[in-house]
């Protein structure tokens, strides 16, 4: 199985063979042809395959994905790699809303901008994203780390847990209860990390660090203007 | 849920084929809305006429004899297919309505404008797109919409487009939490609504505020502030398409441009037969900005 032909076969049946007709121990690399934007590619996948979708995919592209690499060569709909628990998911163009949202571990890398609420509640896993990404990004984010290279629109970080961002373009706002730190060598190895996995190359000291400010973590009167 | 699609030719033989290059957007975005769907065509024409579209329920009406059953009163020409009739006449909309009202109760007058042309109805949006033989339409810009009903009735006047004035109609995929206020704001303008849709009323909205004189962009601006809800709404005019999200960009859009076109859709897959859409510059709007393009 050297390539799947989306114009041949229906994405039941795409998911059916990924799901359960690889032979996992030989790490398949596969072509995925024809995606033209269909819906639920690759979701679910369990096996260290490497898939290259060679085209723009809709919403939901390898969500759920444990161990496979997806590269998608084009542009993808809402949620990409949603609730991503290990593994690589490559974005070459551009990521509409939600990506990895939920993100549990793995990683996910978009390469052009990302739209509003990327990484909104990431659990864990860490998201590179080499353009600007939208509003309300890591939104509720509980862990992981998020990496943007470009700028962050408004409400970034809102209602942050544990999870850090990290921004080397502007922030154009912060969400409540998220607020800029130092730049601690923990946080410059760490984004040194994530851009070499990403592949991308960028000055490491220009980047600043938000984390949450841990004011909403407990209800207090004084504050009711934050809730 | 609904689906958005548009379509906006920048070359003389994509305004040829403007039906055919829209209905298989309008036939994808079926997944989105499969209750009804509608169709707004902008065309120039040579002679200049005020066009009327007309729905009658009955699926073969005698549309060649309705001049003839007017002319006394209403001096028209009218061309029609199955149920769609288009009228032509020199009248104002109030006259129409009126004449059509007190001799063609059953006719329910669509829209009116001099290159504006709406077709909705209920059905699946691909029975829709060939009851009324999109494929064969020709123009320079096109605004559509499939339906999935989620807070007025299933008709084919709470279809969309809706429309207000002339040559003015809107999409929209989304829901408005005020549009009982913004009505009783309009109603007491004396202006009339014909459904208790919530488009309708940020149709009426922008239409009102044009006729204030603003701008496009001023009439949105001041919808901004207004209009609260959901919505990525898609709008014709004479002359432009214009394309908005709410504050939250929580309803999705997608656009295609290219040398010859700007395709719009909810999602891409209802773009990807396009013809060059491999090169076409894709992104997505941003919240609250507008996007226009004129012809």
């Amino acid at each position: 199985m050297e390539s799947l032909d989306l114009a041949k076969i229906s994405v039941r049946e795409f998911n059916h063979l990924l799901h359960n007709e690889l032979d996992a121990s030989a790490c398949p690399e596969i072509e995925v042809l024809n995606p033209n934007g269909l819906h639920n590619l690759a979701v679910g996948l369990n096996v260290p395959v490497k898939l290259n979708i060679r085209g723009h995919a809709g919403y939901f592209v390898a969500g759920m994905n444990k161990q496979a690499e997806v590269t998608v060569f084009g542009n993808v709909g809402w949620s990409v790699a949603e609730n991503i628990m290990s593994g690589t998911v490559r974005v070459k163009g551009f990521a509409s809303e939600c990506a990895g949202a939920s993100g549990h571990g793995g990683c996910v890398v978009v390469e052009g901008d990302a739209s509003s609420r990327c990484g909104i509640s990431m659990k864990g896993c860490d998201i590179v994203v080499g353009g600007n990404v939208g509003h309300m990004s890591a939104f509720m984010a509980q862990a992981g780390r998020l990496v943007v290279c470009g700028n962050a629109a408004h409400g970034l970080g809102d209602s942050l847990y544990e999870a850090v961002i990290y921004v080397r373009g502007k922030i154009n706002g912060l969400g409540a209860d998220a607020r800029e730190e130092p730049m601690e060598e923990s946080d410059l190895s760490a984004v040194r990390d994530l851009l070499e996995r990403a592949g991308m190359d960028c000055p490491v000291t220009e980047f600043k660090r938000v984390a949450s400010a841990r004011m909403m973590y407990h209800w207090d009167p004084d504050r009711k203007e934050l809730y | 849920m609904c689906g958005i699609v548009g379509f906006f030719a920048k070359t003389q033989s994509l305004r040829e084929t403007l039906g055919a290059q829209v209905v298989p957007m309008i036939v994808c975005m079926g997944d989105r809305g499969s209750d009804s769907a509608g169709l707004a065509v902008f065309a120039d024409r040579a002679n200049g006429h005020r066009r009327y579209s007309l729905y009658s329920r009955e699926r073969n009406f005698p549309w060649d004899g309705l001049a003839d059953q007017l002319g006394d009163e209403l001096a028209c020409q009218v061309q029609g297919m199955s149920n769609h009739g288009i009228l032509l006449s020199e009248a104002s909309e109030a006259e129409v309505k009126a004449v059509l009202c007190a001799q063609c109760p059953d006719l329910h007058l669509l829209s009116a404008g001099r290159l504006m042309d709406v077709y909705k109805d209920i059905g699946h949006p691909a029975d829709i797109s060939q009851r009324y033989d999109f494929n064969s339409l020709r123009g320079s810009h096109c605004v559509g919409h499939t339906r999935m009903a989620t807070e007025s009735a299933v008709t084919p006047v709470h279809s969309h487009p809706f429309v207000a004035g002339e040559d003015f109609c809107l999409v929209h995929n989304g829901s408005l939490s005020n549009h009982h206020s913004l009505r009783r704001k309009l109603e007491g303008l004396g202006i009339e609504f014909e459904t208790d849709n919530d488009t309708e009323a940020v149709c009426r909205f922008l239409e009102w505020r044009m006729r204030e004189g603003d701008t496009i962009e001023g009439a949105l601006d001041r919808a901004f502030a207004e209009v609260d809800g959901f919505y990525t709404l898609l709008i014709g005019t004479a002359d432009r398409i214009v394309l908005v999200r709410d504050a939250f960009a929580c309803k999705p859009a997608v656009v295609a441009e290219t040398t010859d076109y700007v395709a719009i859709g909810s999602e891409f897959r209802t773009l990807a037969h396009l013809p060059g859409i491999g090169d076409a510059n894709l992104f997505e709007p941003g919240p609250e900005e507008i996007y226009s393009w004129k012809v």
